[in-house]
């Protein structure tokens, strides 16, 4: 489904992907997972169009999209979970929520998708008028997952949706991303807490210094002794 | 004594109002892209002059009032598409000085083809007075007030109602999490200038037939639009309303009571207070935010 093939990006001379191959196939869970300043975010900054590519190419179920705008990247079902949430913190919660349909036009469609999205986050829908600046970040990770799921994306790209949550959110969270995986959802999830990540994920990617440098299933990464050392403090 | 309150109070609002639409312009843009667009009140002198113009070519005046003000708005897309689009990546100080030197250029432009004259615009209704309780108020008075309550509650709508308006704002907040909900937001900034220069255009032909309009007509109005824009906190259209209102009225009473000299003074008197002492604004937001 998305395929990334020798991808390098700059900012500004510095360069922060050295060269990346990857690729995801439809239905699957994908973990990437690595230190700070690996160059885990730009990559998916890459993918969904934010960050510009120097070189190689990203290709979604076999069009060349590395050139692409980010905005018509929603148009194909990519959606991005981005890092640190990026709420729209003076809209409402319910604004936000409807931006993430921002280029459907059937409205029914909306309703039921909001209607969906209220069920799965009560929350969301008990501060649906609250700015969502007011939020917790708990909270606001959910609705920027809500946000996110609103274009019924088939590709979701999620970028460290556990960072800065206490434990049991942190559950929570990848409840859901089994759940949605378990619905159809293929994602790509860039994670920190490796151990969280590989364990739901079918398969990972290790990435240090902008490469990646280890691939396999996410049980067999759990068990290697490097990626323990390096990622997972045993 | 009240009378004469009362008059001065007529004219503060009337000024009050334009300067709001142009403090709204200002608004929009900054909004939108974090510029603060200089060349905000040339397109105030462009609807004034531009509906000179086209009145002299022989056109009814609402035809005329809407061609200016179509070409006016064409003035905001073109300085979008041509000089603030181009400079991509520019630091927002470089776009603000991009915006005082098309300022210039707009002015010298309407300089070459139209002169330099002071020209009238005939008022829309007449110009018989209206009394009220011993003081007067013109026609074009109440058409100035009366398009500026409509302009503030259509904005109102279009930013609080409709997706457009969420997604103007949207791009404000955050332009990276705009993007990934498939807003275009070039296509916002373009749309957004030509807002901003419609809004200036209707200020500024609501205005002329009060005022007389040349080339340099813009040059006062737009600075007091920017007082009314910082004083109601920037980005704050609302706040723009009241700061216009409250630049308006200083202005006329200061004029009143004090000495008429010195009303353009009234403004920048006001603003420096407000840097002085509360910098973000009257009802701007001192930005507290959860992370």
């Amino acid at each position: 489904m998305l395929k990334i093939q020798n991808l390098t990006s700059h900012y500004g001379r510095i360069q922060a992907l050295h060269g990346v191959d990857l690729e995801v196939n439809e239905g699957e869970l994908v973990a990437l997972v690595g230190g700070n300043g690996a160059g885990k975010t730009t990559l998916l900054r890459t993918i969904s169009g934010l960050q510009d590519a120097s070189g190689g190419s990203v290709s979604f179920e076999g069009n060349d999209i590395t050139d692409m705008v980010a905005n018509k990247r929603v148009g194909l079902d990519i959606a991005q979970v981005p890092e640190g949430r990026q709420v729209f913190t003076a809209l409402s919660v319910e604004d936000n929520i409807r931006l993430g349909a921002f280029i459907q036009k059937d409205k029914a469609r909306i309703a039921t998708d909001l209607e969906k999205m209220y069920a799965r986050f009560p929350i969301l829908k008990e501060k649906r008028n609250q700015a969502a600046g007011t939020l917790s970040g708990g909270q606001q990770q959910m609705l920027a997952m809500a946000r996110a799921l609103m274009s019924r994306p088939r590709l979701l790209l999620l970028d460290e949706p556990s960072m800065g949550l206490s434990p049991v959110l942190v559950m929570e969270i990848f409840a859901i991303i089994e759940e949605l995986k378990e619905q159809g959802v293929t994602i790509f999830l860039v994670e920190q807490n490796a151990t969280a990540a590989l364990r739901v994920a079918d398969r990972g990617y290790v990435m240090e210094t902008g490469k990646i440098t280890l691939t396999g299933s996410g049980e067999n990464l759990l068990n290697d002794e490097t990626v323990k050392a390096a990622y997972l403090g045993i | 004594m009240f009378a004469e309150f009362l008059q001065f109070l007529f004219s503060g609002i009337t000024l009050g109002a334009t300067y709001a639409l142009v403090g709204l312009g200002f608004s929009i843009i900054y909004n939108a892209s974090h510029v603060i667009n200089f060349a905000q009140g040339e397109f105030v002198m462009l609807g004034g002059m531009g509906t000179v113009f086209f009145l002299g070519l022989g056109l009814p005046m609402p035809i005329a009032i809407l061609a200016a003000i179509a070409l006016t708005t064409l003035f905001g897309f073109g300085l979008e598409k041509l000089a603030i689009a181009p400079a991509r990546g520019a630091s927002v100080v470089t776009l603000i000085i991009i915006t005082i030197g098309a300022s210039i250029v707009m002015r010298g432009l309407a300089q070459v083809f139209w002169g330099k004259e002071f020209h009238a615009v005939p008022a829309f209704s007449g110009d018989e007075p209206i009394n009220i309780a011993g003081a007067t108020i013109l026609p074009q008075s109440l058409w100035v007030l009366g398009v500026t309550v409509l302009l503030v509650f259509a904005l109102r709508y279009f930013f609080d109602k409709t997706m457009m308006g969420k997604a103007i704002i949207a791009t404000s907040l955050n332009r990276d999490a705009a993007l990934l909900m498939g807003i275009n937001v070039k296509l916002v900034l373009f749309i957004s200038f030509g807002l901003s220069a419609a809004l200036g255009a209707i200020a500024g032909i609501l205005v002329a037939p009060i005022t007389l309009t040349n080339f340099e007509a813009g040059i006062m109005l737009g600075l007091k639009g920017f007082c009314a824009a910082i004083l109601g906190g920037l980005g704050n259209g609302m706040g723009a309303v009241a700061g216009g209102m409250i630049v308006g009225i200083a202005e006329a009473m200061g004029a009143g009571y004090w000495v008429s000299e010195y009303k353009d003074a009234v403004a920048f008197i006001l603003i420096l207070l407000v840097l002085f002492f509360k910098p973000s604004g009257l009802f701007g937001k001192t930005g507290t935010e959860r992370v």
